[in-house]
Parts: structure tokens; C-alpha cells; sequence
């Protein structure tokens, strides 16, 4: 009896199989007679063609028309990196207030904070994308921007801050000294010798070549010199966080209210405040439920991050779509996507798969 | 997203388009012309656009490129109506045309090397000079392109209009921010919250883009053209002798305008002694015999769709609210490109 069940799912499996490796076959052998049909032909090397297109945000890599599509496409990885990076962070944290928030024993501060969250969460992404970024372009103009302070502006073509320029020493000693003081239950001890004589190398190097500061200023249509944070970035970063807050405040609420009354009273019992057994009992038990969760959050952020060409923010999808319109390579763009998208998401499953193990190694069980 | 365009390219493969494969002589059985006879209607390809194919209140098609394709219907059966219009967006023409779900495409088409040489299509005459131009907000005193060193540009993605900017901007050594969106519409409320500084994308897309903005008076479409955007119909190759009939219903009206030959006045011409007139008109045999078409075809174009400044005019002119100019779009003889090889 049991030998025939097994016997028919294997069969079945193996069909389901067969069936999928036809598909398979039969998308792959039809794509490759129809690019032969248009006498095109599937190869990487117009990455290294020159690009012939603008982009409008670059951290970190400069990029001209004349640079190649790849560097392009690393703009692109840049942007999308950024977004998800502090979207995530920022998600995160405002997701933990906003969930612990719900259970405030104040009913009006509840009741604020269930109405934020339910809007939010009950409201599609991209709608909310458009709602703010039209509302950033209700800013003034550049030439009569608010400027709270010297060198600070705020005008519908973004936030303008003056650039600060520090030495490279001063950023490598300083970066040393940060990871000498990571390492500080390493180097026995005299640890901190090594911190010290970084930071003491950055001090000098700063004093030796002094961070130069650079205010914006108005010329023409823009503001020129200084960093622009672009009011896509902004409207981007805000939906999202926003978006993905609202979710995880659900899963840090679930998370605190699955962990047993009795552990809560019985901190009471030992005269705990609220604040110590929030911090010291609940929350240890709740984050084991909850970083898977906060995981699968982060992820399905960086996926919708690429709405991002939407409004305009250069992301890498949009710089793959321009680059496979103008070079007629869809498909290669296309498998590049997936790459991007598939390790970015499988990057952040395995650091808080990690995080996760560490806490389940460390912290103390549900019971 | 990468499995619907594979199986988009997959499913328009290898099928053969019916009357794509054998070549026709002119003014025998063409497998394109038969065809359509058969069905009694041709089927031409558009592309949604105010000015362009828009269907009106009846839910009848008008328009520019409308009217061409009506052209071809008239010039086949004596009547405008005898033609199905299927519209198609940018990504979808090519593979509907090549699978012969239409006989035509009359849809803005712009005729570049790497279209012609790359498919398998050939174009037929330019019926529309265009290029790449820019909106901008009157209040901003832009006058020309070249004034537009370090704005902040919005442009649509899924063109060739990035290209043709950045080209520009290096030609010209100014630079510029560009904001890339994929939604037209995102661009307008851009443009109209001061966002960007102008929207550049093709010339008569610019005159029904600043038709979207709620204060179109506030804005003007700069003289400049950045790019060079010839228009013109095409069909399947393998076909010459439908690729004859495309080639002179599209020139028929441009020819009509320089005889100075209207809807309205056509009729008087029938009892006209000028004898280049006359063999336009078909009242003399032998200029359009080849064709296989009624003799007098050409007039019948001219009394039910017009030539080409009535067709210009009803859709695009001044009194429509695109008002485009005619620019590149008037006669050779009054300065601009339109010139008809002679009917003889």
C-alpha cells in the first residue's frame, strides 16, 4: 500500500519534472531561433561599449556619457545598494517604534499609531511612490529655496548640502581605529593601544590636510557644487520605509504579544519597570520570532525598490531597461537583472540567517 | 518580467506571415493585395496619439495617421471606411506586422538604418518630418536649446530620446540632469510642479504632451530640433508590388497640395486641359496603371480624404489644439521637405 503511494508520487514528481524541462526547452530552443530570425546573437560585450546616456543621481562612482554600459549598470547597483541599505535600516527602526508603540497602554497614542499603520499598510506602494513625490515637487523653486542655515537648501530639486571634503588618510585611520575597536575582545589586555594610535594618526592627518567645506551655490537653473540628496531619492527612500514599516511593526507587535504572559509577570514580580522587561525580558524571546520576518521584510523592500523608475530615480532596473532599449540587448539586460535582484536578496537572507543562528546559539528559549 | 519577454519573443517566432513570402509583380496577384481584397478591408497599424489615431465620441478613428491609412482604403475599394484599425504600442508594432495581423503600419514610425537593414521591413515615402525638441514653462524665458545649460530635463524612458539628448548636450558642451520616467504622465506633473525645467521628447509628442498640462498657454515647445524623426509607413518585405501602392497613395495628397487640388475643389478639376494634371487625375491613362487600381483612384483620395494640407490641417494644424506648425512639413516650393517624385 504504502510502496504504491510511494511509487506514484515519484512517478508524478517525475512528470512534473519532465513537464517543467520541456517548458524549459521548448522557451530556450524558441528564443534562440527567433534571435536567429532577427540575426541577433546573445553576448556581454556591449557592456563594454560606451554608454551615450546621463544619469542623474551617482554616489560614490562619477559617471560621464562617455564611460562603458557596465559602469552604468555599477551606478545603478550603486543607487539600488543605497536605497535598500538605508531603507532597510530606517524600516527597521521605525517599524520596532511603531510596533511597540501599538502597545502603549495610552489608547489615544494606540489608536494614532493603528490608524498610520493601517493606511499605510492598506495602501498599494506605487500609489503612495506618486503621492509623495508629487508632493515634493510642491517645494519651492530653486531660486527661492528655504535656507535654514548657510549653505543649506531645500527646493523642488532636492535637499542641497555643502560638500565636506576629508583627507583619504583621515578616512583610513578613522576606519581603523572603528574596526580596531570591533576587535577589542581580541587583542587582550592592552586593546586599546591599537584604537588609540589610529585615532591619534587620524588627528594628525586631519590637522595636516583640514576637511575643507564647500557651500552650494544658485547659477542658472540649479545649484551648483555641494551634494544634492535628489527629491526621487527622498520620495523613494520615504515610501518605502514607510511601506515596509508598517509591515514590520505588525510582525514586532505579533512577535512581542507571542512571547507567554507569565515571563512579563513574573519580571513584574521581581519589580522590573516596563522599560526593563520590555528591554531585558520580552525582547530577547521576540527578536527569535521576529528576524526571520524582518528578513523576508528587508528583501521585499530591495524588490520594490525598483519602482524607483516610476518617478525618475535612476535605479539599476532603470538603467538596465535604457541600456537594453538603446542596444537592443533586452535579454542579456534582462538575466542581468535577475542576477542583481537574486544575490542582493540572497545576501540579506544569509546575514540575518546568521544574525538568527547567533540569537538561537545565544538566546534564552520559548518555553 | 523576464519570462513574459521570453515568451513574447518566443511566441512571435516562426509562424510565416500569410502573403510575406513570395514576390509579387506589379499589377499581378500580390499576395498582400489579395489578400486584402479577399477580406474587403485593410488593416492598418496605429498607435494612440492626440492628432495621430484617436477614436472620437462615435468611437470612429480620426486622425493623421488615420486619414493615410483611409487614403489607402479608398484608393483600394472607394471608400474610407473599408479599413480596420489595430492599435498597437511602440513594443508591439514590429511583431504585428510581421506576423501579418496587419497589411501596414502608419504609426510614427521613424526610419533609422538599423530598422531597415536589421528586419524585415520596408519603409515607405516620409509623410512626416519630425525631431526631438523641448517643452519648457514660458515663465522660465528659455528660448532656444542651447539655453538649457545645467536644467534639469525630464525625459520618457523606452526611446531613443536619452540618446539623442545626451548627444546633444555633448555636442553643444552643456550639461544637464536628466530624470528618467517611465510614465509619461509622471513627467507632465514634473513639469508642471517645477521639477524639471523642460520635457524633451519628439515634436508632435511635445505638442500633445503640453495639451496635457493644465495651463498649456503656460508652456511653449522650443524651435529647436535635436534629432532628425522621419516619419513613414511601413510594410513587409517580399511584397514590392503592395510596397508600390503604399508608396503612391502616400505621396497622392502631397502631389494633390502642389497642384493646388483640395477636397473641395476637386471636382472642378475633372473638365481641367493641364495634361500633368490631367494624367494625376487618371482622366489621361498611364501614370498609375502599374498599380492595378481604379484609374481615377487618386481623386477619389482627394474628395474623401483630402490632400495632404487638408489632412495636416483637420488633425494637427493650428485650428486643432496640438497647433502644430508646418515647418519641415510644407511643400518644397514653400520651403519645406514634402517633394513628390512627378505622376507620369
Amino acid at each position: 500500500m504504502r510502496r504504491a503511494a510511494d511509487r506514484r508520487a515519484i512517478a508524478l514528481q517525475g512528470l512534473g519534472l519532465g513537464l517543467t524541462a520541456a517548458v524549459v526547452w521548448w522557451l530556450a530552443r524558441n528564443t534562440s531561433v527567433s534571435l536567429a530570425q532577427r540575426g541577433l546573437t546573445l553576448g556581454f560585450g556591449f557592456l563594454r561599449h560606451p554608454a551615450n546616456f546621463e544619469i542623474g543621481d551617482t554616489w560614490w562612482l562619477s559617471f560621464t556619457p562617455a564611460d562603458s554600459i557596465g559602469r552604468a549598470i555599477v551606478v545603478g547597483l550603486l543607487n539600488t545598494a543605497l536605497v535598500s541599505a538605508l531603507g532597510c535600516v530606517l524600516a527597521i527602526a521605525v517599524g520596532f517604534v511603531a510596533g511597540i508603540l501599538r502597545l502603549s497602554p495610552n489608547p489615544a497614542l494606540r489608536g494614532l499609531v493603528r490608524l498610520g499603520v493601517e493606511i499605510v499598510r492598506n495602501t498599494p506602494l506605487l500609489l503612495l511612490l506618486l503621492f509623495l513625490a508629487a508632493s515634493l515637487h510642491a517645494l519651492p523653486p530653486p531660486r527661492q529655496a528655504l535656507s535654514p542655515l548657510h549653505g543649506v537648501f531645500l527646493s523642488d530639486r532636492g535637499l542641497v548640502l555643502p560638500a565636506v571634503s576629508i583627507g583619504r588618510w583621515t578616512v583610513v585611520f578613522v576606519l581603523l581605529a572603528v574596526v580596531a575597536l570591533a576587535l577589542r575582545h581580541k587583542l587582550g589586555t592592552r586593546w586599546w593601544i591599537a584604537p588609540a594610535a589610529c585615532a591619534a594618526a587620524a588627528l594628525v592627518s586631519a590637522i595636516l590636510r583640514p576637511p575643507a567645506i564647500a557651500a552650494a551655490h544658485l547659477e542658472g537653473f540649479n545649484f551648483v557644487g555641494g551634494v544634492t540628496l535628489s527629491p526621487e531619492l527622498a520620495a523613494l527612500l520615504a515610501a518605502l520605509v514607510l511601506h515596509q514599516s508598517a509591515h514590520i511593526s505588525e510582525v514586532v507587535r505579533g512577535a512581542v504579544l507571542a512571547v507567554p504572559r507569565g515571563q512579563r509577570d513574573a519580571a513584574g514580580a521581581l519589580g522590573m519597570s516596563r522599560w526593563q522587561t520590555l528591554r531585558l525580558v520580552v525582547m530577547p524571546v521576540a527578536l527569535r520570532a521576529m528576524v526571520p520576518l524582518l528578513a523576508t521584510n528587508c528583501v521585499s523592500l530591495i524588490k520594490n525598490s525598483s519602482l524607483a523608475v516610476a518617478i525618475g530615480f535612476p535605479d539599476v532596473v532603470s538603467i538596465l531597461n535604457t541600456a537594453g532599449n538603446q542596444t537592443g540587448h533586452s535579454i542579456e539586460t534582462m538575466l542581468i537583472m535577475i542576477v542583481v535582484y537574486l544575490s542582493l536578496s540572497l545576501l540579506v537572507a544569509a546575514a540575518l540567517g546568521r544574525y538568527n543562528a547567533h540569537l538561537l546559539r545565544t538566546g534564552t528559549a520559548i518555553s | 518580467m523576464a519570462a513574459c519577454a521570453i515568451a513574447g519573443l518566443a511566441a512571435c517566432t516562426t509562424e510565416s506571415a500569410p502573403g510575406a513570402s513570395t514576390n509579387g509583380s506589379a499589377g499581378g496577384a500580390t499576395p498582400t493585395l489579395s489578400a486584402v481584397r479577399a477580406r474587403g478591408a485593410v488593416k492598418c497599424g496605429i498607435t494612440e496619439g492626440a492628432g495621430f489615431a484617436t477614436p472620437d465620441d462615435a468611437g470612429r478613428w480620426r486622425g493623421f495617421d488615420v486619414d493615410f491609412c483611409r487614403a489607402i482604403a479608398v484608393a483600394l475599394f472607394n471608400d474610407p471606411d473599408k479599413v480596420q484599425f489595430i492599435p498597437y504600442t511602440q513594443e508591439q508594432r514590429f511583431s504585428g506586422l510581421q506576423s501579418g495581423e496587419v497589411d501596414l503600419l502608419a504609426n510614427g514610425t521613424t526610419i533609422t538604418s538599423s530598422r531597415a537593414l536589421r528586419q524585415s521591413f520596408h519603409f515607405g515615402p516620409i509623410y512626416f518630418y519630425d525631431g526631438q525638441g523641448f517643452l519648457v514653462a514660458k515663465s522660465s524665458k528659455v528660448t532656444k536649446a542651447s539655453m538649457l545649460d545645467g536644467a534639469t530635463i525630464c525625459v520618457q524612458q523606452g526611446t531613443t530620446t536619452e540618446l539623442n539628448l545626451t548627444d546633444f548636450a555633448r555636442r553643444n558642451k552643456i550639461t544637464f540632469h536628466p530624470v528618467v520616467m517611465e510614465d509619461l504622465r509622471a513627467a507632465v506633473s514634473a513639469l508642471a510642479g517645477g521639477r524639471c525645467d523642460a520635457i524633451s521628447q519628439d515634436g508632435a509628442g511635445l505638442a500633445t504632451t503640453r495639451t496635457m498640462l493644465q495651463h498649456p498657454g503656460d508652456y511653449v515647445v522650443l524651435p529647436d530640433r535635436i534629432s532628425k524623426e522621419p516619419i513613414a509607413p511601413v510594410v513587409r518585405t517580399g511584397d514590392d508590388a503592395w510596397l508600390e501602392i503604399v508608396n503612391w497613395v502616400f505621396r497622392a495628397p502631397v502631389q494633390a497640395e502642389e497642384y493646388g487640388i483640395d477636397q473641395h475643389n476637386a471636382a472642378q478639376f475633372a473638365q481641367t486641359t493641364d495634361p500633368s494634371i490631367r494624367r494625376f487625375l487618371g482622366l489621361e491613362p498611364g501614370a498609375t496603371d502599374g498599380l492595378g487600381l481604379d484609374p481615377q483612384w487618386t481623386l477619389h483620395v482627394i474628395e474623401k480624404v483630402g490632400n495632404y494640407k487638408d489632412i495636416f490641417d483637420r488633425n494637427l494644424g493650428p485650428a486643432t489644439p496640438l497647433g502644430i506648425d508646418r515647418g519641415l512639413n510644407k511643400l518644397w516650393t514653400d520651403g519645406g521637405l514634402l517633394y513628390s517624385p512627378p505622376f507620369r
